[in-house]
């Protein structure tokens, strides 16, 4: 009965072609490591995000006179709102966690690399996407953290030349952030995640067009490579095993971790805490807004500094396959930049002021010179490892990918 | 086959770029209403004066009220700071004194950092804005910080010795 229903489906819409060919032989190379585990586990951050939070819109009012004791009214009263809430918001902390951590591993293999450009762009449109929505989400519980950041950053609109001001009111859809930004906030958060799932598929589909990278950097044979199901849907259920143990830690011991307490306090459009904060993923890009005197000048540090990782697959210009594993400079690098991300991540946590914003200078100096020296250290780099000789297969590979192009051209 | 021979390239690309400018203009169009729906609502636009009672407030004081919803500073100052900002010229956006207040002793600023809008606390001296650190003067002068212009003086009169409208 369940073949014969099968086959029915099967003529009319290709299932068990589309399971065979995406699933059970897509051919996955068999030297994976778990740093290969957190797409599957940023996928899986965002069903968590969409269902906690359907749920937690069928209880939540987006009114500035209601918004915060509806949040109340949740952790309190709801069944299960208390859960469902912290889900929602350690969650959102997780993902970022996930997706830097993602990000972080691109960037050490060199997996931005060709052919996977498109892999790494549709990623930073992903990235933006979930700033965007974390950032109008966390608008809504309307407490002084939540209000002061929305305002802060809207405000940021207003460095545009010319018709700064008129942008920050619209905005805002009024004078200060108010009622109007509270409700299109929530309606937007709502909407962004659905364009997230459509990237994500844009992602998936390259993904399975050009294949996984993998830490040797270079296309195995074909012996090398299992199929995804069951090998690797085993590995990565396995660590999401070890991913909900850390998570539910949080979620159940310390769900306050991740949020500031001035939040706890209703919004006060007429008085500012003393020391705001942004949710701790904005810190590093917070510090670079900060490190700049001129606001227009901040503003668009701020921005580069996110969308100049766009610009990985042409500012590395090392043919040297594997990414940092083999290639001691750039692996260097790789650390500096790491510690340099979190120096400005605690720059970012402190009061403005003396010598953290001296540090906070160095590290956006260091963080734009580790992008723009790259393209001349990756070339020395490779001349430096040739100099030096490579194994032969590795020359072997190179010698092959550089020699025909010319005998192409020449044809 | 036949049908290409007589055609006339250029009329075709002309029909092609004129409908192709007319569609697009056309969702531009339809556009519009949806974005100008985000801009500021009729009843919000219209919160436009705020009556402020003086009576209350002692030399040294300052009271704060919502204009169009954004901290207005009313800051009743005293001699000393009156003299000591008549001297000063401001920082980095330098203004007299005089020309942001209508009586010495009330100085009426919106209560909005100019950087990026936070509400800076009063001190002795002026303000500090806790965001990024912006330091005002008792004249609601920019000192240092990354705060660009002056804290904006709303417009405002004195409605009787005691009384002003702000709008």
């Amino acid at each position: 009965m369940a073949q014969r229903l099968i086959a029915w489906i099967d003529q009319r819409f290709p299932l068990t072609s589309f399971i065979k060919r995406e699933l059970t032989d897509y051919l996955t190379p068999r030297n994976l490591s778990y740093w290969w585990n957190f797409g599957f586990l940023a996928g899986f951050l965002l069903m968590l995000q969409i269902i906690s939070g359907v749920f937690l819109a069928m209880h939540y009012k987006p009114d500035v006179n209601l918004a915060f004791d509806s949040v109340q009214h949740i952790m309190r009263e709801v069944n299960y709102g208390w859960l469902i809430r912290y889900l929602h918001s350690t969650g959102a902390s997780a993902f970022f966690v996930v997706v830097y951590i993602h990000m972080a591993r691109t960037l050490y293999y060199g997996s931005y690399r060709a052919p996977r450009e498109l892999m790494w762009w549709s990623g930073q449109v992903l990235l933006i996407l979930l700033m965007a929505s974390a950032f109008m989400g966390y608008l809504l519980p309307w407490g002084q953290m939540s209000y002061w950041g929305a305002q802060v950053i809207t405000s940021l609109f207003g460095a545009t030349p010319l018709i700064g001001d008129e942008i920050v009111l619209w905005l805002r859809g009024d004078f200060v952030v108010g009622d109007a930004t509270l409700n299109r906030f929530f309606a937007l958060h709502y909407l962004v995640p659905f364009f997230i799932v459509g990237m994500v598929i844009i992602h998936l589909v390259a993904l399975h067009h050009v294949k996984s990278s993998n830490p040797s950097g270079i296309n195995l044979a074909d012996k090398d490579n299992i199929p995804f199901h069951p090998y690797f849907t085993a590995k990565d259920l396995f660590g999401l095993g070890v991913f909900l143990i850390i998570f539910c830690g949080f979620v159940f011991f310390a769900p306050e971790f991740f949020i500031e307490a001035a939040n706890n306090i209703p919004a006060n459009p007429l008085q500012t805490p003393p020391h705001i904060v942004p949710e701790w993923y904005f810190l590093p890009f917070y510090t670079i807004l900060r490190a700049i005197p001129d606001t227009l000048g901040g503003v668009v540090a701020m921005g580069l500094s996110i969308l100049i990782f766009a610009a990985m697959p042409f500012l590395d210009r090392s043919r040297i396959p594997g990414g940092a594993r083999f290639r001691p400079f750039y692996r260097a690098m790789f650390y500096i930049f790491m510690v340099d991300v979190a120096v400005l991540a605690y720059v970012g946590s402190q009061p403005p002021g003396g010598l953290t914003f001296k540090i906070g200078v160095a590290a956006t100096v260091i963080y734009f010179a580790a992008f723009l020296t790259l393209p001349f250290l990756s070339r020395w780099e490779e001349r430096w490892l040739r100099a030096r000789g490579l194994p032969p297969a590795l020359q072997a590979l190179l010698d092959s990918e550089t020699e025909p192009k010319p005998r192409r051209e020449a044809r | 086959m036949a049908e290409d021979e007589g055609v006339d390239e250029k009329r075709r690309d002309f029909l092609l770029t004129v409908t192709g400018t007319v569609g697009v203009a056309g969702i531009a169009a339809a556009c519009w209403p949806f974005i100008s729906s985000m801009n500021p609502t009729l009843d919000v636009q219209t919160q436009s004066n705020t009556e402020v009672d003086l009576s209350g407030v002692a030399a040294g004081a300052t009271r704060t009220v919502a204009w169009r919803g954004k901290p207005v500073f009313v800051v009743h100052r005293t001699p000393q700071q009156i003299a000591a900002m008549a001297q000063s010229a401001g920082g980095k956006d330098p203004a007299p004194d005089q020309a942001r207040v209508q009586e010495p002793q009330w100085l009426v600023v919106v209560g909005i950092c100019t950087h990026l809008g936070c509400v800076p606390n009063k001190t002795e001296e002026g303000w500090l804005c806790p965001c990024h650190g912006s330091v005002f003067d008792n004249s609601g002068r920019v000192l240092q910080g990354p705060a660009p212009r002056n804290l904006e003086v709303p417009p405002y009169h004195f409605a009787a010795t005691d009384k002003i409208v702000i709008g």
